[in-house]
């Protein structure tokens, strides 16, 4: 498996993305510069946290008009398995693969801290979790609840796109702000696209595939992605 | 002391419309009559308005140390382990395999107070510049910040501006902020204290330092734009505050860290393309300091033409350019014939970059601007440009004046009346753990991304100091994982007491705490923080605190290899506590050995580690909230027993023996207790140790140093205690772990649920949310 991190100028979780595809998980990964044009022969791809283009207009925002943007699109529309995490969770929406938007939290904070997830629908990062399983991930972001109008919500909600949804410890999902970090629209902490091959969430869960990190739940995704691709191939 | 009128070329010219340059112009911009006198001999005439600028930043405390010179050279700076001592932009240790770490802490106390959020974020900023210049990656940042009584009116205000400044630049960037320490008192309350601390990694042969040498060499600017923000920054920070000081608003530094990730990258880059001979942070007083102690470092001088900075504002003046504080900015000397090189890299960052001078040979600070020249105003008017500032270097760097000031012992602070000893000690302990001095820090810490770059091994609050995985990587080579325990400390009431044990208290706790993870700790970094030199009294105590400081590096080998002096540090006369705040790096050989400080297991031994205590209450905050003063006794500090313990700690780690470790250091050993249940929710029952003659809440509640609480397995007791022994260490079992309150019998019980319900509530409680 080929996975690319797409570099913004602003990315600065490109690092940990591309440790933990390659150093942790252990295939092939590189950077691919926002100022290129092509992604290459690759399997995957990931879009990394950060600040994109600064992200003072709002997170994201720029990164649509990116060079690489439209490689990017093209791959999603062959249905190429993307995902984006905190920031490229944002730059998925306002590239429009993505339904709803992320504003800022509810509390108007930047919080960095452990959530638990509970697994919702599946689809190539998720297959292999079971439905209502939870996994402990840090968040790490000041725009990260999740909003949409009332008939996206029924439309994602009926195809079953909800990838996670914030829960306590135990799996209950409430609209307690210990457990909903940010006031996201249904807990939803992550989404898949219609065609289930684009998924975004908040969670950092290439900061929590190793042991010497204290929590190796987050290493489940891309195992799901490297199950998935090698299924394919 | 050369005479530099020999060498003087032709006048430069006054700059239209400039104002008038006389001995008033010259106090008002914080020179005293004096130097105004030496400005004129060393010019050999009088200076322009931009050569005044100059002169008046350059010899400003902030960038001669004018006063602290004679006395920093008492720091102990050498060892085997030190790659890069003090002098230049940041120091730097070995980590072994050709790598080191790279570190400082800078302070950026007076922006900070003025405009909180900005203060704090070009605190980082600069800090980060500091690091990086030296061609390392900065992989974690911890802060020192000190702010009034809870209860002062701007108290809240601050608080949040300084911890959303460091948070947004941080999190930005993407540079964890994985530690640091807080304390409230009512010294602070004119005048708060942002100390930011930055350690990044670096291959040891590869490492970059600010020289300009290399003649015909040419000088590029790299970075933002120049603007009229900072102007004068370096000389309010070396100045009282007063009532007016707020109006000082526009000498404060407008932060972009998009921009400063940029330039990160961008001159990772440049570095690793070998163009460069060297590259100075555009810092306190901008291009003029960067440009004079890059050409001082290689007694070389520096030509600049000022037409050609970047700017981002119309009508900028000379003395306005050369005294911008405009952040992002960077001043490189590449090789002649490598500048295209290094503007391609920065146009692929999307970088503003251009040529704007050339080392020369005559060891002087030469500037050239053509009047009426603006390159966003009528780019096609004709250049004529004539010399604005022509001053020898020396009279800049070396020959800038340096004063041993007048010193007079302090008067010790009252020891009368004394605390009340027969308070109920649960409620105490009660009242002490959610106390904004000592209650948790989560409020704060939650808002810096302190996970970023996949290092972070022990988050904030889970051990004594911050444990980061660092990556070290050589072209053609595997990367390397390395591990750097790292904390910064200060307690500026003891230092009050005592200036030399207080400062060497700091010292050995921050020491301590690395030690406390297991690590071996190797050097430091300091920020003294004080008020006006010009008091006999303050100068003492600074001069006793370098002493202080300079036994504890001495005796616990921590070589001093970067730091920084503010001085000034008092509004209407009131100085702040005195507050040498320490910064320490070590290294953790296997990541399996780390320690983290709260209990893990019940049933595992709970046992005190050091010196027995005295119940010596002087300066802890016991005394502070039982009377409303700092005051009290010194407790002091046995350097030698110290550096016993903390090899010790090593020792334990390295033999896996220890499952928790945790100094007694602020609120004493009850809430050292508190904090080592608290952590995982798990109850203790201990007995009290010490001088059974001594009141409970003096041994419950004194600050003494070098002790720790540890605890480990039921079957490894025997085997600690042998090792103990060996390093000649005291060794005294006192519980076990267990149940879910915490039991000192006789004196305190106490369920944990409560203990952190307080402990957690602290900061909400002045913030408000």
């Amino acid at each position: 498996m080929k996975v690319a991190v797409v570099v913004f100028p602003g990315s600065n979780a490109d690092w940990d993305a591309l440790h933990t595809v390659r150093d942790v998980l252990g295939v092939e990964a590189r950077y691919v510069f926002h100022k290129e044009h092509e992604l290459g022969a690759v399997d995957a791809v990931v879009i990394p946290g950060g600040f994109s283009y600064g992200d003072y207009l709002r997170a994201g925002a720029i990164a649509r008009f990116s060079p690489i943007a439209s490689a990017i699109a093209s791959f999603a529309d062959g249905g190429g398995p993307v995902l984006g995490i905190c920031n490229g969770f944002q730059v998925l929406t306002e590239l429009g693969l993505l339904p709803g938007a992320l504003t800022r939290n509810a509390h108007l904070r930047f919080e960095c801290r452990d959530v638990w997830l509970r697994v919702e629908g599946g689809g190539p990062f998720t297959h292999q979790l079971s439905q209502g399983s939870v996994l402990r991930l840090p968040i790490a972001h000041a725009e990260g609840r999740f909003v949409c109008d009332p008939d996206t919500l029924a439309r994602i909600e009926a195809k079953e796109q909800v990838a996670f949804r914030y829960c306590s410890p135990d799996g209950s999902v409430l609209a307690d702000p210990n457990v909903n970090p940010n006031g996201s629209l249904a807990n939803i902490a992550g989404v898949y696209n219609e065609a289930r091959n684009v998924l975004g969430l908040m969670p950092h869960p290439e900061r929590a595939a190793e042991a010497v990190l204290g929590n190796e739940d987050g290493l489940a995704l891309f195992e799901c992605l490297r199950a998935h691709v090698e299924e394919a191939a | 002391m050369t005479d530099p009128r020999d060498t003087l070329p032709g006048a430069p010219i006054p700059f239209p419309d400039e104002p008038e340059v006389n001995r008033d112009a010259a106090r008002e911009m914080g020179l005293s009559d004096a130097e105004w006198d030496k400005v004129i001999f060393f010019l050999g005439r009088e200076p322009t308005y931009a050569e005044l600028g100059v002169f008046s930043v350059m010899w400003s405390e902030h960038c001669s140390y004018k006063s602290s010179r004679v006395h920093l050279a008492r720091l102990p700076t050498e060892g085997p382990q030190v790659v890069q001592g003090p002098g230049e932009n940041a120091g730097a240790v070995d980590i072994g395999d050709g790598f080191c770490a790279v570190f400082k802490m800078e302070s950026h106390n007076h922006p900070s107070y003025i405009e909180p959020y900005q203060g704090a974020a070009t605190g980082v900023g600069g800090i980060l510049r500091d690091v990086f210049t030296m061609g390392a990656r900065p992989v974690a940042s911890l802060n020192s910040l000190r702010f009034g009584r809870p209860d002062h009116e701007k108290t809240p205000h601050l608080l949040r501006g300084v911890v959303k400044g460091i948070g947004d630049y941080g999190n930005c960037i993407g540079v964890p902020t994985v530690g640091g320490e807080v304390q409230f008192d009512a010294s602070y309350d004119g005048n708060i204290l942002v100390n930011a601390f930055t350690v990044g990694i670096a291959s040891s042969d590869e490492l970059f330092f600010g020289t300009a040498e290399g003649v015909g060499n040419p000088v590029l600017y790299v970075g933002a734009r120049t603007g009229r923000d900072g102007i004068h920054g370096a000389t309010m920070a070396s100045a009282e505050f007063d009532d007016a000081s707020e109006r000082k608003l526009p000498t404060v530094q407008v932060g972009d860290p998009f921009m400063e990730k940029l330039l990160l990258e961008a001159c990772l880059e440049i570095f690793a393309a070998d163009v460069l001979v060297g590259v100075q942070d555009m810092g306190a007083a901008g291009l003029t300091s960067s440009s004079v102690e890059m050409a001082a470092r290689s007694g070389s001088g520096i030509e600049l033409d000022l037409d050609a900075i970047p700017r981002r504002t119309r009508g900028l003046t000379p003395y306005e350019m050369l005294l911008s504080e405009s952040q992002e900015r960077m001043l490189m000397v590449a090789r002649a014939g490598e500048e295209q090189r290094v503007l391609d890299i920065c146009a692929k960052w999307d970088l503003e970059a251009a040529v704007i001078g050339r080392v020369t040979e005559t060891g002087r600070f030469v500037c050239k601007a053509t009047p009426g020249f603006d390159p966003l105003g009528d780019a096609t008017r004709e250049r004529a440009s004539q010399p604005v500032v022509d001053i020898p270097i020396g009279a800049l760097a070396d020959e800038a004046p340096k004063y041993d000031r007048p010193q007079t012992q302090a008067a010790p602070p009252p020891r009368e009346p004394a605390p009340r000893v027969d308070v109920d000690a649960s409620e105490a302990l009660r009242t002490l753990i959610g106390s904004p001095n000592l209650g948790s820090r989560q409020w704060i810490w939650r808002q810096y991304d302190h996970v970023v770059r996949d290092g972070t091994v022990f988050r904030p609050g889970e051990a004594d100091a911050a444990l980061v995985r660092v990556f070290c990587e050589r072209e053609g080579e595997p990367t390397r994982e390395k591990f750097l325990a790292v904390s910064v400390d200060c307690n500026g009431r003891h230092v009050l007491l005592d200036p030399y044990q207080g400062a060497a208290m700091a010292v050995a706790e921050c020491a301590r705490n690395v030690a406390c993870t297991g690590a071996r700790p190797l050097g430091t970094t300091d920020c003294l923080n004080f008020g006006s030199p010009e008091k006999p009294d303050t100068m003492w105590r600074f001069a006793q605190a370098i002493d202080g400081l300079a036994a504890a590096c001495a005796a616990l080998d921590v070589p001093i290899v970067s730091g920084n002096v503010s001085l000034y540090n008092e509004t209407d006369g009131s100085p702040i506590l005195p507050t040498p705040t320490v910064g320490v790096v070590g290294q953790l050989d296997d990541v399996a050995h780390r320690v983290g400080s709260a209990f893990i297991r019940r049933g595992d031994v709970v046992a005190h580690l050091g010196v027995p205590s005295r119940g010596a209450l002087g300066g802890s905050e016991y005394w502070v909230w039982q009377t409303g003063y700092v005051g009290g006794e010194p407790v002091g500090i046995d350097l030698d027993a110290e550096a016993a313990l903390q090899g010790l700690l090593q020792s334990l780690a390295r033999e896996g023996l220890l499952a928790s470790a945790h100094d007694v250091s602020d609120g004493g050993l009850a809430v050292c207790l508190a904090e080592k249940c608290i952590g995982k929710g798990l109850g203790c029952q201990v007995r009290l140790p010490g001088d059974g003659g001594v009141a409970p809440n003096a041994r419950l509640f004194a600050e003494e140093p070098t002790r720790v609480v540890v605890s480990f397995a039921r079957d490894r007791g025997e085997e600690i205690q042998l090792i103990c022994e060996e390093h000649g260490v005291p060794f005294e079992v006192l519980g076990e772990v267990g149940g879910n309150e915490l039991v000192i019998e006789g004196a305190i019980a106490v369920a944990v649920g409560e203990l952190a319900e307080r402990h957690h509530g602290a900061l909400r409680d002045i913030v408000g949310d």
